[in-house]
């Protein structure tokens, strides 16, 4: 019996290849020379037998400010989840960037990566201090031993306490975040949120819990952020929506219904029926 | 929010991080291992004198304060509750046994100069391999640490990974205790069954029995107890010990700015199981016998009470914990033999209702109600 052929023989033969478990995985540069920050392509996931996403498409521009709305069940969450690798589709491409493949990262390089996350529920580390929290999320090193070692410069200082201006909270920097109200705990994280320094934020429900005062700043906040971060919202409260003032999609059932203008989509009769319509009381 | 928070300066100067607990624990720590080697050198009728019954009490004690501090640092502050940490400590047990086996040589029942006496008994001719080695003290010490140390890992490794959690993870590591111990009970395993290992003699030429050798091995597990306090303290101390505080509270939110939270339950798990292994290598010679007992699961729930008691998320309170309780079932065992078990559950019962922050969170609340007035 012939030995198999070393460079066109079975995979386990060939002296040109080695196994794919063997490759170390590439830390690949962000390329967004294309102007698209994120790319999902035929998405679908099933949650036995809950069709959560349906075969969608979404595509994000670098520095665009995208406000994602739609009736509960309607998969808002769950891309969100499968953007930042919380959850796994059953089928269908999710890109960072020209270059990152997300379906084939955990949770923590996908941050490091430069996706950033709020969630809905105000998800602060609340035995840490105002301060902590701020520190923790600074985008810089995360292996083992460099945390260990890492101090603080009087300049990372002077970052976090700049971005505790921002957020309204320099008075309360070294109290714990559990003491925070809940809507100083929503500006906490949003802060969090941008000491990653993201190329790519979502953000969940920002105005949920805060006055009329907070969301208004939240919207300034945004707004001024958007152009240097690509930013999706989540949100329920239409008039925050509307004073975002950017394009909006409407999901339903899983799958993209309509984009556009917060106008055009309100026009859509597919929207009415669907969505606003039952609302429309409200708006 | 109050108004009251919002101005008062407390929340906007950058506090002391609370080093002052550290450096009274450390100085009382020290004090404590001078003042009892000193008071064991007075003549015996002194009111000071401390017996050498006493001095090697103490120094089992300081050796289950290691144990604590091991537990602490993954319970308390990585949010691991590990029903299984006796089992490290137990495997450093072993492995300082099994050198201290080694040191008995031809002065055994049998008198032979290589096998152990429970290995003639069973009619062995040569060592097992793993026994290799262990005449060494240098690669004795290695394993002390390196033993515990890859079981953790290993066993961390598929844990975590698996993001197993909570009671799931809890129940696992009281299995791993307990397969252990049924394991070690095997006289086939070559550690001495059932009986385990005792009859030592000598420790780097140094007689076990001698009163000085006692009063050393208590020094040298206060000198342990106080540099693992300082390693634990110091990591505790570092942005590490707050991503390991942010894992324990919010573990999604860790890894959703960026850290491998797998990473660092492993390393510090392991971390600790080496701990463990320390205090049982310290603890062997102490005691003079390392036997499967001391894998039993409810070992390992002991010392997650002793840690829940002092204050867990405390590093002095762990070690108050060990202390205390010890001390009080040294006592009790003594007074009222069939109530300990009583008591040691109704305190475990009322320290969680009353203080779910254990004894050190009543010396906090003491101390900020007091900054407060």
């Amino acid at each position: 019996m012939s030995t198999p052929d070393p460079m066109t023989g079975p995979a386990v033969f060939r002296r040109d290849k080695v196994f794919e478990f063997l490759i170390p995985k590439q830390v690949d540069d962000l390329d967004l020379s294309h102007g698209t920050a994120l790319y999902l392509e035929n998405i679908s996931v099933n949650f036995d037998g809950f069709q959560a996403i349906n075969g969608l498409n979404f595509y994000v521009n670098t520095g665009e400010l995208r406000c994602l709305i739609g009736p509960n069940g309607a998969g808002k969450t769950t891309l969100m989840d499968i953007v930042t690798g919380k959850t796994r589709p059953d089928t269908g491409t999710a890109w960072f960037g020209q270059k990152i493949n997300l379906l084939r990262m955990d949770e923590a390089e996908i941050a490091q990566a430069g996706i950033g996350r709020k969630f809905q529920k105000p998800s602060v580390f609340e035995n840490l201090t105002v301060f902590d929290n701020l520190e923790l999320s600074m985008a810089g090193t995360r292996k083992l031993w460099p945390t260990y070692r890492a101090r603080l410069s009087s300049e990372t200082m002077d970052r976090i306490e700049a971005m505790a201006g921002t957020i309204n909270l320099l008075s309360q920097l070294y109290a714990q975040a559990g003491s925070l109200s809940h809507g100083q705990k929503q500006w906490l994280e949003i802060g969090m949120l941008i000491m990653q320094n993201p190329v790519l934020l979502l953000v969940d429900e920002p105005a949920a819990g805060m006055t009329h005062q907070e969301m208004d700043r939240t919207v300034e906040l945004l707004t001024t952020l958007a152009g240097d971060h690509a930013i999706v919202v989540v949100e329920h409260d239409m008039d925050f929506v509307r004073a975002l003032n950017s394009p909006v999609t409407v999901l339903h059932q899983g799958s993209v219904l309509a984009e556009g203008s917060m106008a055009e989509v309100q026009s859509n009769t597919d929207v009415m029926r669907v969505y606003l319509g039952t609302e429309s009381s409200s708006c | 929010m109050s108004d009251s928070s919002t101005t008062a300066p407390s929340t906007s100067a950058r506090p002391q991080r609370s080093r002052l607990s550290s450096i009274i624990f450390i100085l009382t720590l020290i004090a404590l291992i001078i003042g009892v080697s000193i008071c064991n050198q007075l003549p015996a009728e002194h009111p000071l004198y401390v017996s050498n019954y006493m001095v090697t009490l103490l120094g089992k004690y300081l050796t289950y304060a290691i144990l604590a501090v091991a537990v602490d640092l993954v319970w308390g502050y990585l949010g691991i509750l590990s029903l299984g940490h006796a089992a490290f400590f137990a495997l450093g047990g072993y492995v300082m046994g099994m050198h201290l086996m080694r040191q008995i040589g031809d002065r055994g029942v049998y008198g032979n100069p290589d096998l152990p006496d429970f290995m003639v008994f069973l009619n062995w001719t040569e060592l097992p391999w793993y026994w290799m080695g262990s005449d060494n003290f240098a690669f004795t010490a290695m394993m002390i640490l390196l033993v515990p140390g890859l079981l953790a890992f290993v066993f961390g490794w598929f844990a975590f990974r698996s993001r197993v959690n909570g009671v799931y993870l809890s129940i696992i590591t009281q299995a791993l205790t307990y397969a252990l111990m049924l394991a070690f009970f095997r006289n086939e395993m070559g550690f001495g069954g059932n009986n385990g290992l005792t009859d030592f003699r000598e420790l780097l030429g140094f007689d076990l029995r001698s009163d000085t050798v006692r009063l050393g091995l208590f020094i040298a597990s206060g000198v342990a107890l106080l540099l693992v306090f300082l390693l634990c303290d110091s990591i505790l101390r570092s942005r590490l010990g707050k991503v390991a505080i942010a894992i324990r509270d919010a573990e999604d939110r860790t890894r959703f700015i960026g850290y491998r939270v797998e990473s660092v339950k492993l390393a510090l798990f392991a971390l600790s199981a080496m701990i463990a292994g320390i205090a049982g290598a310290l603890y062997v010679p102490q005691v003079g016998i390392i036997n499967p007992g001391e894998f039993a699961p409810l070992n390992s729930i002991e010392v997650v009470v002793w840690v829940a008691i002092g204050g867990r998320g405390t590093l002095y309170g762990a070690v108050l914990g060990a202390l205390g309780v010890n001390y009080a079932k040294t006592w009790f065992t003594g007074a009222f033999p069939e109530a300990w078990l009583f008591a040691l559950g109704l305190l475990f019962v009322v320290v969680t209702l009353l203080l779910p922050r254990g004894v050190a969170g009543l010396l906090k609340f003491k101390r900020s109600s007091q900054a407060a007035s």
